[in-house]
């Protein structure tokens, strides 16, 4: 029997793609833009694949050629204050937010969940490339290359009861074919990259317009002072370009940001072996995949978006998740997500608050 | 519906030419341009029963308005280009039409629009019909709500899932529905005009059509309430 299936459309071919596919499914679906920018530019520039008029324009073509209703949601607000003002506040805080996690966590799968549910609708689909088992769990794609079960993975077992991927058993090079067998005109719209809400790609500018010139020291492992910064938001853990010292370092190899201090704005660098870490510290555990577990558990972690996977030991101390690597990781940013797996499956994840 | 013979004679006064849109008003209405006192009046066709495409500028004779199109200067010179003889044909016949029958058409959408208010009110008491109540002073195919509590958009999906079109009013570029200017002019807080919607009344409509949203409308704004609530 067939859902009310509410279909979040972004003018993009796979949320174009998967919302066709819930109809064949056999779901009475209804599509919806989200109106995310309180001042939509008329035209994509860059990698984009949101958040323009023309991008709601493509969303309601599409759902035209589907046959299905379609209405655009204003979202605007809510984006803004959970996405936007919480990425800039964690830049500012020095840590590196995933935007796009937040917005599944916050918008797609809350505010948008929500309203859908209390409208009548019993689940939420979007064109993400995840899968979800039998048991409820969150799993990684089909495509390897395209999985976005890490920016799903702070999704409760709740949210993931009404959210429907009819994309996540498919290739994306097949969707794309689909789309086009299906004469839907955004087949061969470019992926999106780049943060939705920077309209240029160029995220310091951005941070620079919200927070302002915070000027601050760069320091070695010792504490020399080796320049100076304009704002220790613009520095993300592992970055090597663009940290505008003059000075090499004593034995000629490359140096990187180890750590930034937002209180007195500064940014500690120094050699790759500075990056290594070994124990994680993350807050808000959410366990989808497993149930809270009472003793450690061996599985795998990923640290970011399209990271490395590295086997470790997970426990739950209070509220704070503590993994331990089985090697050492390179370069972890406080503000992502620590995601955990079993082989394809999400168990659980959390956000990196501190590493050592 | 606005005084619009009392209006021209003031922006006489000052020496202002007065054009009055008559687009919503021909259909229901007497519209006499003579005695409007206007100098200008516009009505279209698809508000006739004619179709979209076509319209009318009625224009006193002594005024030059600055052209929109230019070009081969027909339309004295107003309106350049190739007519559209089939539309403006279609047009005629419709306004023909529709003036012989406006009077009766007027009286049974008047009686419709009020039983739609009665059971709009009756279903969801705490309704507000803007503008002012039904009579000589409202159109008589017109009947606009505000529902607290609820957000317009949701609304017209739940309406519109049951066959019920309605309107919020204006949307922005992107579609999204956005407060009415007129509401939000005549005192409405934004709330307020964020949970409007016009129903419209015309020659297709018909006692079944109002029976079915006196009987769907509760149901939808508790509803609609629920999801503003969340």
């Amino acid at each position: 029997m067939g859902l009310r299936v509410l279909a979040a459309m972004s003018g993009g071919v796979d949320s174009a793609t998967a919302a066709a596919r819930a109809v064949d499914a056999g779901h009475e679906v209804t599509g919806v833009h989200l109106a995310l920018s309180q001042n939509p530019q008329s035209y994509r520039t860059g990698a984009r694949g949101c958040c323009t008029l023309e991008d709601a324009r493509d969303a309601r073509r599409a759902a035209d050629v589907i046959g299905i209703p379609f209405y655009v949601w204003d979202m605007a607000e809510r984006f803004k204050r959970d996405v936007v003002d919480d990425f800039v506040a964690e830049y500012a805080a020095g840590r590196t937010p995933n935007p796009c996690l937040r917005c599944n966590e916050k918008i797609k799968f809350a505010a948008v969940l929500d309203r859908a549910v209390a409208l009548g609708f019993d689940a939420v689909c979007t064109g993400h490339y995840a899968r979800i088992d039998e048991n409820g769990a969150l799993n990684r794609a089909a495509d390897a290359a395209k999985d976005q079960s890490y920016v799903l993975a702070v999704l409760t077992r709740e949210q993931i009861a009404r959210a429907v991927f009819p994309l996540g058993d498919t290739a994306k090079a097949e969707v794309r074919e689909e789309a086009r067998q299906r004469g839907l005109l955004v087949a061969d719209k470019p992926d999106s990259h780049d943060v939705c809400f920077i309209a240029d790609g160029d995220t310091r500018g951005f941070l620079t317009s919200q927070l302002g010139a915070a000027p601050g020291q760069i320091v070695d492992q010792d504490g020399t002072v080796l320049g100076e910064h304009d704002g220790a938001y613009a520095f993300t853990v592992g970055q090597r370009k663009g940290l505008r010292v003059d000075r090499p370092a004593m034995d000629g190899r490359p140096r990187y940001v180890l750590g930034i201090e937002p209180v007195t704005r500064t940014v500690t660098v120094g050699p790759a072996s500075g990056l290594e870490v070994r124990d994680i510290t993350a807050i808000r555990p959410v366990w989808t995949g497993c149930p809270p577990p009472r003793e450690p558990i061996e599985c795998e972690v990923q640290l970011r978006a399209h990271g490395e996977v590295y086997p470790c030991v997970a426990r739950q101390e209070g509220e704070t998740l503590l993994i331990s690597l089985r090697g050492a990781a390179r370069a972890v940013a406080t503000g992502q997500a620590a995601v955990l797996y079993r082989g394809e499956t999400v168990l659980g994840s959390g956000t990196i608050s501190a590493t050592a | 519906m606005q005084p619009v013979a009392a209006l021209a004679e003031v922006a006489h006064e000052f020496g202002v030419p007065f054009h009055t849109d008559a687009v919503q008003a021909a259909a229901q209405l007497p519209v006499d341009f003579a005695a409007s006192g206007a100098d200008a009046l516009t009505i279209t066709g698809h508000k006739l029963g004619g179709p979209v495409g076509a319209g009318a500028l009625i224009l006193g004779r002594g005024l030059s308005p600055v052209p929109v199109l230019h070009g081969g200067g027909q339309e004295r010179d107003i309106r350049s280009g190739t007519l559209d003889a089939p539309a403006i044909r279609a047009f005629a016949v419709a306004a023909v039409i529709s003036a012989r029958r406006r009077a009766e058409e007027a009286g049974r959408l008047a009686a419709l629009r009020d039983d739609l208010v009665r059971q709009v009110l009756a279903a969801v008491p705490d309704a507000v019909l803007n503008g002012p109540p039904p009579g000589p002073g409202r159109l008589p195919g017109n009947a606009h709500f505000s529902f607290p509590g609820c957000e317009g958009d949701a609304l017209l999906l739940l309406l519109d899932a049951r066959g019920i079109a309605c309107s919020t009013g204006s949307a922005c570029t992107a579609g999204v529905a956005e407060p009415s200017h007129v509401l939000l002019a005549m005192g409405a807080d934004e709330a307020r005009a964020r949970g409007s919607l016009r129903f419209s009344l015309g020659h297709t409509t018909t006692q079944s059509d109002v029976d079915t949203l006196g009987a769907v409308i509760g149901e939808a704004v508790s509803r609609a309430r629920r999801a503003a609530a969340g």
